[in-house]
């Protein structure tokens, strides 16, 4: 069978133009989302700056659970939610709300992690300069971290791409759906290798540049 | 200037196996003074310093800076009077993500000041610690030494009128805790500001420390000026301590030998510190008296400046001349004690 390419490279960049879209978006929403989510996880916890029992045990429950469900059955969980939200539960647009449900939670993980990792010493010398809280997370904290931070946030971003793609899959549009929906379905291999590669570059790429931004932060 | 009264610091206090690491701590540390507290590990010499700047609340008791009592006080007065109390850390605890200027401009940083007087303020903190050269450096880059002037740079920076000091040279080879003591020193002449530090190394204590206190086990067991704690420490541990930097034991086999000759009234330990060291004692008694003189052992050692001589002589003759001789001596000002078989 002849495989027709004139149809394929639209088809294509539409369905990267609705990738890119999922990603940059969900990603955007799920920092501004899960970066304060950590900096609360680490501050409130026993012993940190701000404690409060309260606060630490609903969002430790809250961020376990999510992060329990797997990302297929979060979508069809969660649809009254979208709905709410967007409107419809499918398309691209939808496609964020539970991608935001599932990459939110895991960034709160990995700042928290890597806020964790900070020097203990680094916050007792910022209390007894007399630092405040808030200078204490915005001065000392996340500057500390940051090189980590950036290593969290390009694991992150990656395991937000595998979902995009899975999202595809149930009507998400973007390449999962073109390798579903062409590549599987179908029968056209051509579509499923060349989305494969496509995904691996995209990744290659990203945990390329984490690297290098966190090495040059790091300076080692 | 500052004062620890009652201090109680209980860890875990309600739990299954509560820890009381500081019990009743009374302490005063006087305005330009050099204060140590030394004690062995778990003694709870951190537990203290940590009390004095709130970083650990007390139990109980309280701490009083400049007639302010500490624990007294909201979150925001706290951290107020805190940038009137600089620290150094055993691990220094510099930020890695900035420079030697930056680490030192982090208080300045936090207190809001202008960056031109932060500039100013800094260089001539790195100036004082004799880094200038290194302002770019990244705390990597540097030695340990080199982290510790940074350290206490940055300490400096909201010209405190206290310095605690958490076991500040513990992390540094011989030479280079030299030359930080010396730092700190500089620190309390030129600077008057009054240091309060803890320590396990008994030589901090003789080469910088006015008064000591030797805590143990959440207790402060002796308490002394430094000179009068070297020479006549009246605990075990004290003993044991001052041990460590001023080995006043008697050699075993001598000890034995001269014990076993039978004669009584012959081994003494000769103790002379300050003025009386620089006096020619022995060579006046052997002038003055019909008696043998033999020296079985003695060191002589700087005591913050002082010299301060441990001797032990066999004197052999007339048992009454010895009694004369032992009755000069202590005519002059120096400490003579038998040594007996159990010396001490
Ligand atoms: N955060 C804590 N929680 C529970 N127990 C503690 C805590 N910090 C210290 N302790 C206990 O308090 C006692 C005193 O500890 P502290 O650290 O003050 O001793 P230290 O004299 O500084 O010892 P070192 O020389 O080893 O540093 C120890 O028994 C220690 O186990
Ligand atoms: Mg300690």
């Amino acid at each position: 069978m002849q495989f027709d390419w004139s149809w394929f490279w639209p088809e294509l960049f539409g369905a990267l133009n609705d990738t890119m879209y999922m990603i940059i978006v969900a990603f955007l929403i799920s920092i501004l989302i899960g970066i304060p989510l950590g900096i609360i996880l680490v501050i409130t916890r026993e012993n940190g700056i701000l404690e409060n029992k309260a606060v630490f045990n609903i969002l430790n429950i809250v961020v376990n659970v999510l992060r329990s469900i797997p990302f297929i059955i979060l979508i069809v969980a969660i649809i009254p939610v979208t709905r709410l939200i967007v409107g419809t539960s499918i398309g691209t647009t939808a496609a964020i709300v539970p991608l935001v449900f599932y990459t939110a939670p895991y960034i709160g993980r990995l700042v928290e992690n890597s806020l964790l990792e900070v020097d203990p010493g680094t916050i007792e010398l910022a209390e007894a300069m007399g630092a405040t809280p808030w200078q204490i997370i915005w001065k000392f904290l996340l500057p500390e971290a940051l090189g980590s931070l950036i290593l969290s946030l390009t694991i992150a971003i990656i395991g937000l791409i595998g979902a995009t793609a899975m999202a595809g899959a149930v009507g998400g549009g973007g390449i999962g759906d073109l390798a579903i929906s062409y590549g599987y379905n179908q029968f056209q291999t051509e579509v499923m290798v060349i989305t494969v590669i496509i995904l691996v570059i995209m990744v290659q790429f990203i945990q390329s540049l984490g690297n290098y931004l966190s090495k040059k932060i790091r300076r080692s | 200037m500052l004062i620890l009264e009652g201090i109680r610091k209980v860890y875990g206090e309600g739990g299954d196996n509560p820890v009381e690491a500081l019990k009743d701590i009374n302490l005063e540390v006087k305005k330009g003074e050099i204060f140590g507290v030394v004690g062995y590990s778990g003694a709870g010499k951190s537990s203290l310093i940590r009390c004095v700047n709130l970083l650990e609340k007390p139990t109980s008791g309280k701490v009083k800076v400049n007639g302010t009592d500490l624990t007294k006080l909201s979150p925001k007065k706290l951290r107020a009077e805190r940038k009137k109390i600089g620290m150094i850390f055993q691990q220094f605890n510099l930020l890695h993500s900035k420079t030697a200027f930056g680490n030192v401009a982090m208080p300045l940083i936090i207190e809001g000041y202008a960056k031109e007087d932060i500039d100013k303020k800094v260089r001539k903190l790195l100036s004082f610690v004799g880094l200038e050269d290194k302002a770019d450096h990244y705390p990597e880059q540097l030695s340990g030494g080199q982290k510790q002037r940074i350290g206490i740079a940055r300490a400096l920076a909201t010209d405190p009128h206290v310095l605690l000091c958490d076991e500040a040279t513990s992390a540094l080879d011989p030479d280079t805790t030299n030359a930080v003591l010396e730092l700190l020193k500089q620190v309390r002449d030129e600077l008057g500001i009054t240091i309060l530090l803890i320590t396990h190394e008994m030589n901090v204590i003789r080469d910088i420390c006015d008064r000591v206190a030797v805590l143990d086990g959440g207790v402060i067991v002796e308490q002394d000026s430094t000179i009068n704690l070297f020479t006549e420490p009246k605990t075990a541990i004290a003993r044991s301590f001052v041990r460590t930097v001023l080995n006043d034991a008697l050699p075993e086999a001598t000890l034995k030998k001269v014990l076993e000759k039978g004669e009584s009234n012959s081994v003494y330990r000769i103790l002379y510190k300050g003025e009386s060291a620089n006096d020619p004692l022995l060579s006046d008694v052997a002038k003055k008296f019909k008696i043998d003189i033999n020296v079985i052992y003695g060191t002589i050692t700087e005591i913050q400046g002082q010299p301060f001589g441990n001797i032990i002589v066999e004197l052999n003759g007339d048992p009454q001349e010895i009694n004369n001789v032992v009755d000069y001596i202590k005519g002059r000002q120096v400490t003579i004690k038998e040594v007996k078989s159990d010396a001490v």
